[in-house]
């Protein structure tokens, strides 16, 4: 079985070391929650997985390609860019259509239109905006745009979906929408999914490993049901119980 | 002294429309380049950039002038007293605010934008036509902006265009020599049109602007 | 809302400016009159004005000899430097006490109609027709404007005209006129400038053109003199006094100076420190 591996990565920002990762390996198909305290480093490890920030050091075993991510050009990086989705925690909509936003991935593979059309109209069905294809994208709500977001990157396919507390500020009703399509995609693409979030309750429903990240290091690794439940660092004791004061 | 005022005033056109859109495909990339990407000097070229955004007209008038004259280096190619000579002074001119214009445009799109292209799978050429499309409003006010600098320029015109009749006479050497000769109603109606031309571009512009203001982002959650 | 607020101050800006146009249509001239009456009667009773021309202001002759005549006479001269037409309506309207010109047919007609008396040559200075040393037109023979004219047409020799109703402008399109030709084409080059810019485009493309002598001799030109001399390239000035000015005795005494034996020599000295050779020929005669 195929897995995401990062070797010695170093993420630094003004001399300050904020994230630190010696060995960690994710594998194909997973869905997993990563949590943790604000500022400890969670976004951080996303953003540099997702390739957008580049670390003083790093490997990066991306399903079998080897990756310096120190010193990954951004041409030599768009393969494996495309195989991977990212959803912000506030996404930015482009001032163009909804339709034109969610075709935006599809259009830079070179898709052709009519496949474009059909992906584009079958994920707004799934995320149920289908009837706001012409809206201009940058006048949508919140849980809308958060919700297109998700369609833009899951009509990519990609193998690997970044999710970065993604529904950090929806209401319930935009939640449950959220959770079911990525609960739905994970089913049915097996896709590799790494999922920050500051709801418990939300990682215990939708993941099956959970990460604990504490002060750029991950701390704690463990099944859903033994992370929560029995958690070994003391740390993560008090995170869970909410003890935790940061 | 009334000269065919269509016909200076079609020149006019002629010259502004072929400088800025040369400037246009010379300076937005440019700009945009810049407002995208980090290098070593990056700095020091923006900085260029925001000098050349003030370069006095008629310097480069004089310094064009001086290029194409028979005892300058560019003096074999003929071209003094020539439209081409017009439009490579005013592409001098313009291009700069161009560059500098998209460059902040582009800058001023957030990080996010960017971002979110990369990790759409965009190869560095989409990511630049996306983010220019983003800053559109901006661009359309370099490019009006860049208009209405250029064609109602007068002082490098003159020089290098010397203002010939049927051949280098446009709307502000027009204006000049009918002063000149007293004919000061005529000036006046020339500078009309030339000031209607203007306000035309920059009601482009305001549209452009107003679009931009009016859909801001509404996180109505 | 901004938008329905664009229009009506768009109209409003240029229906302003039409009136401003409007107004400004008739020659400021016409609006000084006023203000140039008033100022005579209060002026010193030792001050004249003289109405002359640009080209005969900008050769320096006037700052040469007028300290001369105001240390002698004790009467400041006022010049005003303006195209020919309008000084000549200057000593219409009675806004000049003297008229330094040099059109011998709007001359003429002044006095006829009354407005003028006194009137004399005072000086000549000469136009002439310049060139390329290659002389395409083969014009350095030529003894005859209207011949060299000819001949430029004929072998459609570059040639760069003012075009902008000067002096020198009219003085071009006479000889055109008298050689019976009506320039056109690529080969005329209607510049519409001054005479300094006017050279200096003959010089960059090496063209003929007609040029007053103290221009031409104050431009570093790759340009040589090729026909002077013909008759047609003098340029006669004319002084004049103005009859209904109120200082006709000061006007009388400035005329005298120009064409006595003192200013006819300073005339033909002026410019020779400077050039090697005077500009102005001084040729004093009653008329």
């Amino acid at each position: 079985m195929k897995q995401l591996e990062l070797h010695n990565l170093k993420v630094s920002y003004g001399g300050r070391t904020v994230l630190q990762v010696e060995r960690a390996f994710f594998q194909q198909g997973r869905f997993y929650g990563v949590v943790g305290p604000s500022g400890s480093g969670k976004s951080t490890l996303l953003r540099i997985l997702n390739l957008l920030e580049r670390p003083l050091s790093g490997r990066l075993n991306f399903f079998g390609t080897e990756i310096d991510l120190a010193h990954l050009t951004y041409k030599k990086g768009i393969p494996i860019q495309r195989q991977m989705g990212y959803v912000a925690q506030k996404p930015a909509m482009f001032q163009t259509s909804v339709y034109d936003n969610v075709a935006l991935g599809l259009r830079y593979r070179g898709v052709d239109k009519k496949t474009i059309r059909r992906l584009v109209m079958e994920a707004l069905e799934q995320v149920e905006l289908a009837h706001l294809a012409d809206q201009r994208a940058d006048t949508l709500s919140g849980g809308e745009a958060q919700r297109i977001a998700l369609a833009r990157a899951l009509v990519c396919e990609p193998t690997l979906l970044l999710l970065d507390e993604p529904t950090a500020s929806l209401d319930p009703y935009n939640i449950t929408i959220f959770e079911r399509v990525v609960q739905t995609f994970h089913r049915e693409k097996q896709t590799t999914i790494l999922m920050v979030t500051h709801n418990l309750p939300q990682a215990r429903r939708l993941a099956q490993t959970c990460l604990f990240v504490f002060q750029g290091e991950i701390v704690e690794t463990a099944e859903t049901d033994t992370f929560f439940n029995r958690p070994a660092s003391p740390m993560l004791q008090d995170f869970v119980m909410g003890r935790m004061i940061c | 002294m009334t000269a065919d005022v269509t016909e200076v005033i079609l020149l006019s056109l002629k010259v502004t429309t072929a400088s800025v859109l040369i400037g246009v495909l010379i300076g937005v990339p440019l700009g945009a380049l810049l407002g995208l990407s980090s290098f070593p000097g990056k700095q020091l070229l923006v900085a260029v950039i925001f000098t050349l955004m003030g370069l006095p007209p008629v310097l480069v008038g004089v310094i064009v002038y001086l290029l194409l004259s028979r005892y300058g280096p560019l003096g074999s190619l003929d071209l003094l007293f020539t439209p081409e000579a017009m439009i490579i002074a005013q592409v001098v001119l313009v291009t700069p605010i161009l560059a500098g214009l998209s460059l902040t445009a582009v800058h001023a799109k957030e990080r996010s934008y960017w971002e979110t292209a990369k990790s759409l799978g965009a190869t560095p050429f989409q990511l630049m036509l996306t983010i220019l499309r983003e800053a559109r409003g901006g661009i359309w006010a370099g490019v009006a902006t860049a208009y209405g600098r250029a064609i109602s320029e007068v002082g490098a015109v003159m020089l290098v265009g010397g203002n010939i009749e049927h051949h280098t006479r446009v709307m502000t050497t027009a204006i000049i020599l009918e002063t000149r000769t007293g004919n000061f109603s005529a000036g006046l109606q020339l500078g009309l049109v030339l000031m209607a031309i203007s306000f035309l571009f920059n009601s482009f512009l305001m549209l452009g602007m107003l679009k931009q203001m009016k859909t801001g982002r509404r996180y109505s959650s | 809302m901004k938008r329905l607020f664009a229009f009506p101050l768009a109209i409003l800006l240029i229906s302003s400016l039409f009136i401003a146009a409007c107004s400004l249509s008739n020659r400021t001239v016409d609006a000084k009159p006023q203000a140039d009456a008033e100022a005579q009667e209060n002026a010193t009773p030792q001050e004249i004005t003289l109405a002359t021309t640009t080209s005969t202001q900008d050769s320096g002759l006037l700052d040469y000899l007028l300290p001369v005549f105001e240390e002698k006479t004790g009467i400041k001269v006022k010049v005003v430097a303006v195209g020919t037409g309008q000084a000549i309506k200057l000593g219409e309207d009675g806004n000049a006490d003297v008229l330094l010109v040099h059109s011998r047919a709007a001359e003429d007609e002044f006095v006829e109609k009354g407005y003028g008396i006194n009137a004399h040559d005072v000086m000549y200075n000469q136009f002439l027709i310049v060139g390329p040393a290659a002389d395409p037109a083969g014009i350095r023979q030529t003894s005859s404007a209207t011949e060299a004219f000819k001949q430029i047409a004929d072998k459609q020799a570059a040639f760069i005209s003012r075009g902008d109703d000067s002096g020198t402008d009219k003085k071009e399109k006479s000889i055109w006129k008298e050689a019976g030709i009506t320039p056109e084409g690529s080969w005329y080059i209607s510049a519409g400038q001054g005479m300094g810019e006017t050279l200096r485009m003959a010089d960059e493309k090496q063209a003929y053109t007609l040029t007053d002598e103290a221009t031409f001799l104050s431009s570093k030109l790759n340009l040589e003199v090729l026909v002077q001399g013909d008759k047609t390239l003098f340029n006669p000035y004319g002084i004049i006094q103005v009859k209904s000015s109120r200082k006709q005795e000061e006007g009388l005494k400035l005329i005298q100076f120009f064409t006595g034996e003192e200013g006819q020599k300073l005339i033909g000295e002026f410019g020779k420190e400077t050039y090697g050779k005077g500009l102005f020929v001084p040729d004093a005669r009653a008329r």
